[in-house]
């Protein structure tokens, strides 16, 4: 197996949609207890007459899975000697660079047609016409990814996640962001605070806390229009850390009031039956997440002194302690959230009074720490289990940062201000068709 | 004209307000010690002191009133992650509630806050765990529950937005606002 060394990767696209410069780099062989050892095919993505901007995209898209070694960067033409018969490929320039893998984009009509290619097998093994709306259309961007991620899949066997969102906070409000720094966009007022917002399982609602003269509701909001709602036993005092059970009905969230903060849920599409998980007496308990089952959910408690993972099962049994921890020594633990893939639970926890993302597996209950420059905190999973997103403060200002968990590599997401409490989505799926997670 | 011929005059002229005529000028005598001024006539003002009285009695208590709001509005401060009241801060709080057990109509809200260090979410609860404290001390001090309100901001509403130790501290807070009530507080007795 090949061991990664540590480089440095700029990243620049030259398309004219694509405006955003995102530096991405290795972090320090710091990490505790992780170690990156990679074996990955070279994949290039061939150069082709006109579609510039959706070339750029998918050959980002494709680098952002951390799946490939992306070679070259080609335009309208290729290295020297590559461009053969129209319509041919010349398999032996792209064997030299060290390819195993094509992509091939061509104009179709009303879209684009994708072809991977088997450089070393000089034939080509899955092709698809994709539609596309015009390069104007607001959900042109959108498209594209998912032509990234259905390549990403034939060419891994695992789909990739361009497709897909962030909604943060920034100066108060809730935006919505893609996943690779484009579109940003308001989705709460000015004026009013809006905090922790999650989506639920099809991406087609959030949830977040609206924080009104130290009072709030969380609030179930459609995003493709509809009428919001106060979360059922969540209309009073102040309401925290909503997060979506994966059955599409349930609503977990924390309530705060003069007795403390304790864990709730609600059937939010029904509009009743919230129950009460949690009896703090004099511990807080809030932030809870969903195993992808359903069938338990971690959280967080101070019932120990200083707040702690814990686990308990989705009725409110079976409590306990998730990521083990040295009383008196450990650091305070906060903002757990289960993997799409149930079997680790990524949190923050201060080291040296700064806040580091870690994970703990569940099963064997082993924690281990993948950040330590600077303040990095409130960790989200990307749907494919192996990145995460969190906000870091190493750069000067409180920013969205990437992270593979498998290579190591770190990037940086550019948004408008600075942000907070993040949270990626699943694949989004179009409006009319549900997503497959 | 001589000093002395002047003071003549005017005692002559002073002689001469009450009416009649102008006297002629005397002869170098002693002259007679002018009239005393006439007493002013009896005016009954006994209205006009009390009336300036009262608006001295609403002044004084309006500033006591203006200084019990103060100390109701005092805010007090929490050591780094913790909701403990401070010996240091008991006393603002008895005071409170004596003002609170001599004005029993007013309301507060006690507002909890937090510094920005530790996680954003969990600050709203430990804001809600400082604003609950506050509460309960005054419940155990004689004040009811239905009066007192609860809320946190978390490290939301900064008051300092420093990033030292000072701007830490003063941002670890409960403030307390009077929600209903609140005129013409009166002292604790």
């Amino acid at each position: 197996m090949r061991r990664l060394s540590v480089i440095l990767l700029p990243v620049l696209t030259a398309a004219p949609l694509a405006a955003q410069d995102t530096t991405v780099t290795k972090d320090q062989p710091i990490r505790i207890g992780v170690d990156y050892a990679v074996n990955r095919p070279g994949l290039v993505v061939l150069p082709g007459a006109g579609l510039d901007s959706a070339r750029a995209v998918v050959r980002r898209d494709l680098d952002y899975t951390d799946r490939f070694e992306m070679l070259g960067d080609f335009a309208a033409t290729g290295p020297e000697g590559s461009a053969g018969q129209a319509g041919s490929v010349n398999y032996g320039i792209y064997r030299t660079m060290g390819a195993q893998l094509g992509v091939e984009l061509t104009a179709a009509a009303g879209g684009v047609t994708a072809r991977l290619h088997d450089i070393s097998g000089q034939k080509v093994r899955n092709t698809q016409t994709f539609p596309l709306p015009a390069e104007t259309d607001p959900e042109y961007r959108m498209e594209v990814h998912r032509v990234s991620d259905e390549i990403a899949r034939w060419a891994s066997g695992t789909a990739g996640l361009a497709a897909t969102r962030f909604l943060f906070v920034s100066n108060g409000r809730v935006y919505r962001i893609d996943s690779d720094g484009e579109q940003a966009v308001a989705l709460t007022p000015d004026g009013v605070t809006a905090l922790s917002p999650v989506w639920s399982p099809d991406g087609r609602t959030m949830a977040y806390t609206r924080l009104e003269g130290g009072r709030g509701g969380v609030i179930v909001q459609p995003l493709a229009g509809g009428t919001a709602q106060v979360a059922p036993g969540a209309q009073s005092a102040l309401n925290i850390t909503p997060a979506f059970g994966p059955d599409g009905r349930t609503l977990a969230f924390a309530r705060s009031d003069e007795t403390g903060t304790d864990i709730f849920t609600a059937n939010f599409v029904d509009r009743c039956c919230a129950q009460r998980l949690t009896v703090g007496r004099f511990a807080d308990n809030l932030s809870p997440t969903f195993s992808p089952d359903g069938r338990r959910i971690a959280f967080v408690s101070t019932r120990s002194g200083p707040p702690q993972i814990y686990v308990m099962a989705a009725n409110g049994t079976d409590q306990e302690l998730l990521a083990p921890f040295d009383y008196g020594a450990t650091g305070a633990s906060n903002a757990p959230e289960w993997s799409p893939d149930g079997a680790r639970v990524v949190f923050h926890r201060d080291v040296s009074r700064s806040p580091q993302i870690f994970l703990v597996d569940v099963a064997g209950r082993r924690v281990t720490q993948l950040t330590s420059s600077g303040r990095n905190e409130d960790p989200t999973w990307g749907p494919d289990g192996r990145h995460i997103a969190f906000i870091s403060d190493r750069t000067g200002r409180r920013q969205i940062w990437i992270i593979d968990t498998e290579t190591g590599r770190v990037r940086q997401l550019q948004t408008p201000g600075a942000a907070r409490l993040p949270a990626w989505s699943r694949r989004l799926g179009r409006a009319t068709v549900a997503s497959n997670p | 004209m001589r000093a002395s011929s002047l003071m003549l005059l005017a005692a002559f002229a002073l002689a001469a307000c009450g009416g009649g005529n102008p006297p002629e000028e005397p002869a170098p005598e002693p002259t007679p010690a002018p009239a005393p001024p006439p007493a002013p006539a009896p005016v009954d003002d006994s209205a006009e002191r009390e009336r300036l009285e009262r608006e001295r009695m609403e002044r004084e208590a309006a500033e006591r009133a203006r200084a019990l709001a103060a100390e109701l509005g005092t805010m007090i401060n929490f050591e780094f992650d913790k909701a403990d009241i401070r010996s240091a801060d008991q006393g603002t709080l008895d005071r409170k509630a004596a003002i609170l057990a001599a004005n029993p109509n007013v309301r507060i809200r006690i507002a909890g806050h937090a510094d920005d260090r530790g996680s954003d979410e969990y600050n709203l609860a430990l804001g809600n765990r400082r604003a609950a404290a506050a509460k309960r001390y005054l419940e155990s001090k004689g004040v009811d529950a239905a009066r007192i309100e609860v809320v946190s901001y978390g490290e939301e509403r900064p008051l300092n937005p420093g990033a030292d130790e000072t701007a830490y501290a003063q941002n670890r807070r409960d403030e307390f606002e009077v929600t209903a009530g609140g005129d013409n507080l009166v002292a604790p007795q």
